[in-house]
């Protein structure tokens, strides 16, 4: 057993925030269990020297693939080489989409074993345990593997550490499978709807599919007006057209840490929470006193958003002409 | 074309689902249904069915799982699959995610189909993972979390959001394809329909049946084991407004309130 590979996405020649977290994590594990914290890159066409910059968040080695870029099969055929040539049985992921693609194919390429949603990892006694929050973070397992090891960390789990440094890069030629090849990306990254920001508001009202159709989101934008902050929403809403990509919140949105998150409509998926858990005052509407939101949030109001917004809206207008 | 639609039993929604702190495992005596999500997969074939693009000459649902597992059978052909398998066997028990993948793919290998579909997740495991494990061992492209599935041919066309905004990806034929659920909005069942569900064809095979090795499923042949079990850290419980629309303006000067003495507002 030596070492932990990372797998490193990026897009236009930028790398994603929660894989530069995965490495320091990486990076802080490896000593107890051996080997080093290497990463690995395909495609994209990154110059080595900003590769050699991963080394800045602990990683030695960067391993580098020529390949199709934003597709996991590729980059399973390129991590599976690169760990079976090197020895390496642990592949660690951050968190998002891509991550758990690739990281479930490596699993069967692999025969590993695989944990996702992963907060934290532990050594004991040179092996590796995760923890993984399961049933909408009611109960934490601990996880341990018997052989080679998948894992996928919860989105904003790992935070980039810089450290300095600059890492060794080798390139590593794969011949990919044929049938890793017959998904290609046509278009990539798209950006749906107007370009709103909602990381810089303080305030932030996010609406989810609670309000019932695409008209509606006047309400959350009459409150956010009132209140003198921006609108944000859950991916059901945004796949369903109804309002930007831009104003998402979660594991493939945006990561917010608002003084005030008010959501109005919105259930709390995991997907969701962790991209506005740091929020200062999180206050929630739901007509289901058994959402999952309540569980995090710090006001939570159990009743029809489409009685309360309007009559709130109106509070808070008056509240401040006063 | 020939679609397996893989379905998944799970607790049913109203149930508080708990680990049993003895097996580590999921407790599963309560109340079950079809996994919600495995429903929009089911959609998605139909629809392809009736679109007319493509030829749809069956459609098959197919589970691993313990003998009640018929029920979510029963249900997602009542849904619009013409047939359905079922893998069930002791030596099953405690599968994780690459052994579940493992012997999925065993039962489809004896299917043959051009599509595979699953769900985005299950509703009590949550692992996004199973048909990425299937389609690797099955040789097949694939794909998770797709909200837009155009056929033509051999070709499918599929938009889903990754971490960067919507992508668009081009997929050969066969393929597995896990659907997101703003992809359609699942039809309920005709009365007819779910009386006549329980008359199509349901076959039972064993994990010899489809050829898988003893020693890769189950609780032992997991690569994954479950050491322990712990409560999140405790987090000071928030205020809760119950019952908010009895009382309206009661309700509404109480959140002014709160956000007032936050300096909210
Ligand atoms: C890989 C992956 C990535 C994902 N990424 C993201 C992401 O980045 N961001 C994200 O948000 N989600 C993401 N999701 C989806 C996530 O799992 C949830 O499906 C989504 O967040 C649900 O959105 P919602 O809360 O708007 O809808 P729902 O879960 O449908 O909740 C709607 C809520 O509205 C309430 N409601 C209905 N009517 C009313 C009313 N009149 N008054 C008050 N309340 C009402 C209901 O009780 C319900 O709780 C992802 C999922 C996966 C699998
Ligand atoms: C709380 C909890 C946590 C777990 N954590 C892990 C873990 O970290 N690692 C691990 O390896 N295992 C884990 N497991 C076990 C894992 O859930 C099972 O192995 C399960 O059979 C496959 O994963 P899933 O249900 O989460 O599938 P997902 O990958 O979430 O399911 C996606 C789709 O696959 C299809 N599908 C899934 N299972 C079946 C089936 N039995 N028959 C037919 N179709 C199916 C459905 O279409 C479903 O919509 C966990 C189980 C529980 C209850």
């Amino acid at each position: 057993m030596a070492g932990i590979l990372v797998y490193v996405l990026a897009k236009d020649g930028e790398f994603n925030k929660n894989s530069l977290g995965a490495i320091s994590e990486a990076a802080s594990v490896v000593g107890s269990i051996g080997g080093e914290a290497a990463a690995v890159v395909v495609g994209g066409d990154i110059a080595d020297d900003k590769l050699a910059t991963l080394g800045n968040y602990g990683a030695t080695k960067v391993y580098k693939v020529d390949g199709p870029e934003g597709v996991a099969q590729p980059a399973v055929d390129a991590m599976a080489k690169v760990m079976n040539d090197n020895g390496i049985e642990i592949a660690l992921f951050g968190g998002g989409l891509l991550g758990l693609e690739i990281g479930a194919g490596l699993t069967a390429r692999l025969d590993a074993g695989v944990t996702m949603e992963v907060t934290g990892i532990k050594s004991e006694g040179g092996r590796i345990i995760v923890e993984r929050p399961v049933l909408q973070d009611s109960q934490i397992v601990d996880v341990a593997f018997n052989g080679k090891a998948v894992i996928v960390g919860r989105l904003n789990a790992f935070e980039p550490k810089e450290t300095g440094g600059s890492a060794a890069v080798e390139p590593v030629s794969v011949e990919f499978s044929e049938f890793s090849l017959k998904a290609e990306l046509v278009t990539r990254g798209e950006q749906r709807g107007a370009d709103v920001n909602i990381e810089d508001a303080d305030i932030l009202v996010a609406g989810g599919r609670g309000l019932g159709e695409a008209d509606n989101f006047k309400l959350a934008e009459d409150l956010a007006d009132s209140l003198g902050g921006a609108v944000a929403a859950t991916r059901a809403v945004v796949d369903a057209g109804w309002y930007p990509y831009a104003a998402q919140i979660g594991q493939t949105g945006k990561t917010v840490a608002p003084k005030l998150y008010l959501a109005a409509g919105i259930s709390g998926a995991i997907q969701h929470k962790v991209g506005m858990q740091a929020s200062e005052n999180i206050v929630a509407i739901n007509k289901d006193p058994n959402a999952p939101i309540f569980e995090f949030s710090d006001l939570g109001v159990v009743g029809d958003l489409h009685k309360i917004v309007p009559k709130l809206t109106e509070a808070i207008k008056a509240k401040k002409g006063a | 074309m020939k679609i397996a639609v893989l379905v998944k039993e799970v607790p049913d929604a109203a149930v508080e689902k708990r680990i049993d702190p003895a097996s580590k495992r999921l407790d599963r005596s309560g109340e079950k249904n079809l996994n919600p999500f495995d429903t929009h997969a089911i959609e998605a074939a139909m629809q392809l069915r009736e679109g007319g693009a493509v030829q749809v000459d069956e459609i098959v649902a197919v589970t691993m799982g313990p003998d009640s597992s018929k029920s979510a059978l029963t249900k997602a052909v009542s849904l619009g699959a013409d047939r359905s398998v079922q893998l069930t066997d002791d030596a099953l028990a405690g599968s994780d995610v690459n052994a579940t993948g493992y012997a999925l793919a065993k039962v489809l290998e004896s299917e043959s189909p051009d599509l595979i579909l699953l769900g985005q997740q299950s509703d009590d495991g949550e692992c996004y993972a199973v048909g990425a494990v299937v389609a690797d061992h099955l040789k097949m492209p694939s794909l998770t979390q797709v909200i837009k599935l155009d056929a033509s041919g051999d070709t499918l066309t599929c938009e889903r959001q990754a971490e960067y905004g919507y992508d668009t990806v081009k997929v050969t034929l066969p393929a597995v394809i896990s659907v997101g659920d703003a992809i359609n909005e699942p039809r309920y069942p005709s009365l007819k329909a779910i009386m006549g569900a329980k008359k199509k064809p349901l076959e039972t095979k064993s994990a010899g049946d489809v050829g898988i090795e003893a020693g890769k499923v189950g609780e032992a042949g997991s690569k994954t084991e479950v050491l322990g079990l712990n409560p999140p850290p405790a987090k000071a419980g928030g205020e809760l407004i119950a019952d908010a629309d009895d009382d309206i303006d009661g309700t509404v000067s109480k959140i002014v309130s709160w956000l007032d003495e936050r300096k909210l507002i």
